[in-house]
């Protein structure tokens, strides 16, 4: 693929930031997706953490250890040599109920693009959702491919609470969230699935790459999946070209 | 508690019990670090010099954690404007409080930066912060907590690290890991050095969004004198001020936090991110605070005033090694 183009910031003596710029666009995220694992790979000393996003990678570093210019000349290095090929990634199906007390914008949402209960769910369960990132809060995952049917602009005032499992539509995003968070996004419905988990190894299921199906459920099924502490959801090997979104 | 050969350990049973829990007390080490791709925030101490400094009074030197490798600080309880009141039960310790506070026990006020020694029934009770936002409190050997991805810092919106992922609460039961260990510290004293004092403009290094600004508007944040708002906490913590208007827009397409990245969203006053930060945030960051600086600011609090001075990257790093030769002489300089 074409490598797109980065400019590598400072952030402050705390970091370099190898931004692509404004842009959502599922060739871009490979690319940091890819340049996330060769950093990692890379093992540079003095690297504390590298967190990728839709359209950056932030690499945090020590300069007790590594000075910026140093890490900077690393990073052209290996990304001029970065190539990005097919990668195994997951494909997880997530149980949702929709509507009523489970998404309490569903119905004004269904409403307002004029699409029936049954409509709104075939639309948003069809994708397969690519995870663009995990941010904001421990767990939460950025999905990209929702049907451009469904965008729609945030909420005018956010919610300063929305319950943990939330599966929410903001701009031309959605979203699951794992935790209890402020949200001005549209909840159309909740998950018991949880994807950060203090007690669990690894503590989060989902990461940025993998793939994310919705499969529609009820109330009651929702409720046995919650109270069964030791359930978690299917999912599958996939090559990262077949994700369709 | 005791060992497979029927011998109590030695810190058995050895606890505070919180008598009062002060405005905001949680247990914080120095940070659950290179979590960010999980969307954790590294948490940790505010003020990580003064937590350095209460944990070195006491004895409590840095050890590689056991799953990263990776020196960590021992957990200190956190203390916000108003401390806790606790009691001792079940055996000695020692502790040290750090920062400018008022700290009595049995009553009786005792000094700052100075390891005391506390028998069982004792209680200690910090009962204010005097400058600044925070003060510390160590204990030699440390609290026993489980450590989460190397920390036992308290992250409350997650529920994770201290005790039971949130703020200390009156009743609880704070188990000491090791108090004999920290004995031998008891009336060690060190300078009182308090982040706080320095009133030089808060150093900062310009983007990595400073493009979607105009030049008066750079100026604008560089020269004014920002207040901090009554939305300060250790998520961050919002400034009054004139407004910034961002000249491309004040929503961009999601992008990573770092402590100390300064926001600039829709309403024009900055909010800086501090430890407890989401881990991306679709705000345009004008700038970034030096890790130099973090400790100072990490001691404000609401209505305190502050101006930015931008400098270069290679200053701020120059800068870092300095705060880190000047805490080793700190170190060296304990006396018993």
């Amino acid at each position: 693929m074409m490598t797109p183009t980065y400019h590598i910031v400072p952030l402050a003596d705390q970091g370099v930031l190898i931004d692509c710029g404004e842009t959502i666009d599922i060739e871009v995220n490979r690319w940091i997706e890819a340049a996330a694992l060769a950093v990692r790979a890379a093992g540079i000393a003095g690297v504390i953490g590298i967190v990728p996003t839709y359209r950056s990678l932030a690499i945090e570093y020590d300069s007790a250890t590594i000075t910026q210019r140093e890490l900077t000349a690393r990073l052209d290095a290996l990304l001029a040599a970065l190539s990005v090929g097919q990668r195994r990634s997951r494909r997880w199906r997530i149980p949702v109920v929709y509507g009523g007390e489970f998404g309490i914008d569903f119905d004004d949402f269904r409403r307002r693009h004029e699409l029936s209960r049954d409509e709104l769910i075939a639309r948003h369960t069809a994708p397969d959702y690519r995870v663009f990132m995990i941010g904001f809060m421990p767990g939460f995952a950025y999905l990209g491919g929702l049907d451009p049917r469904l965008h729609t602009p945030r909420r005018d005032s956010p919610r300063t609470r929305t319950p943990a499992g939330s599966i929410s539509v903001g701009g031309q995003q959605t979203a699951f969230a794992s935790v209890e968070a402020p949200s001005g996004w549209h909840l159309l419905g909740r998950t018991p699935v949880r994807n950060f988990a203090v007690g669990r190894t690894p503590p989060i299921l989902i990461e940025a790459g993998d793939c994310v199906r919705f499969d529609a459920i009820d109330g009651a099924r929702f409720e046995t999946l919650q109270q069964d502490r030791d359930w978690l959801p299917d999912w599958e090997w996939i090559e990262s070209g077949e994700a369709n979104p | 508690m005791s060992t497979a050969m029927g011998v109590p350990e030695p810190g058995a049973g050895v606890a505070f019990v919180v008598e009062a829990p002060g405005m905001m007390t949680t247990l914080q080490d120095a940070g659950r670090l290179g979590q960010g791709h999980l969307g954790l925030p590294p948490s940790g101490a505010l003020d990580g010099m003064s937590l350095g400094q209460a944990n070195a009074l006491v004895g409590n030197a840095p050890k590689p954690d056991c799953q990263t490798g990776q020196p960590q600080e021992f957990g200190a309880l956190e203390i916000t404007l108003l401390g806790p009141r606790l009691r001792l039960s079940g055996g000695r310790c020692v502790v040290a409080v750090t920062g400018d506070a008022e700290v009595l026990v049995n009553g009786r006020r005792v000094e700052t930066f100075r390891a005391l020694a506390l028998e069982a029934g004792d209680e200690l009770h910090v009962r204010r912060v005097l400058s600044g936002a925070r003060a510390y409190l160590a204990v030699g050997g440390g609290f026993a907590s489980t450590p989460f991805l190397g920390s036992v810092s308290t992250l409350v919106r997650a529920g994770v690290g201290g005790f039971d992922g949130r703020a200390l609460e009156a009743g609880d039961r704070l188990p000491l890991s090791d108090p004999a260990a920290g004995i031998d510290h008891a009336g060690r004293v060190g300078e009182r050095h308090l982040p706080q004092r320095e009133k030089r403009p808060v150093r900062v290094v310009l983007g990595p969004q400073s493009g979607a600004f105009s030049h008066a508007g750079i100026t604008r944040f560089l020269t004014a004198e920002w207040t901090i708002s009554t939305l300060a906490d250790r998520m961050g913590y919002r400034l009054h001020g004139p407004e910034l208007k961002s000249a491309a827009g004040h929503n961009i397409v999601s992008d990573a936090l770092l402590t100390g990245s300064v926001q600039i969203p829709g309403d024009g006053r900055p909010i800086i991110a501090m430890h407890d930060r989401g881990t991306t945030g679709g705000y345009p960051k004008i700038a970034t605070v030096i890790r130099a600086d973090l400790a100072r600011l990490g001691q404000m609090k609401p209505g305190d005033r502050l101006r930015f001075e931008a400098i270069e990257p290679a200053h701020a790093e120059t800068l870092w090694r300095g705060r880190q030769r000047a805490f080793r002489r700190y170190l060296a300089g304990l006396a018993t």
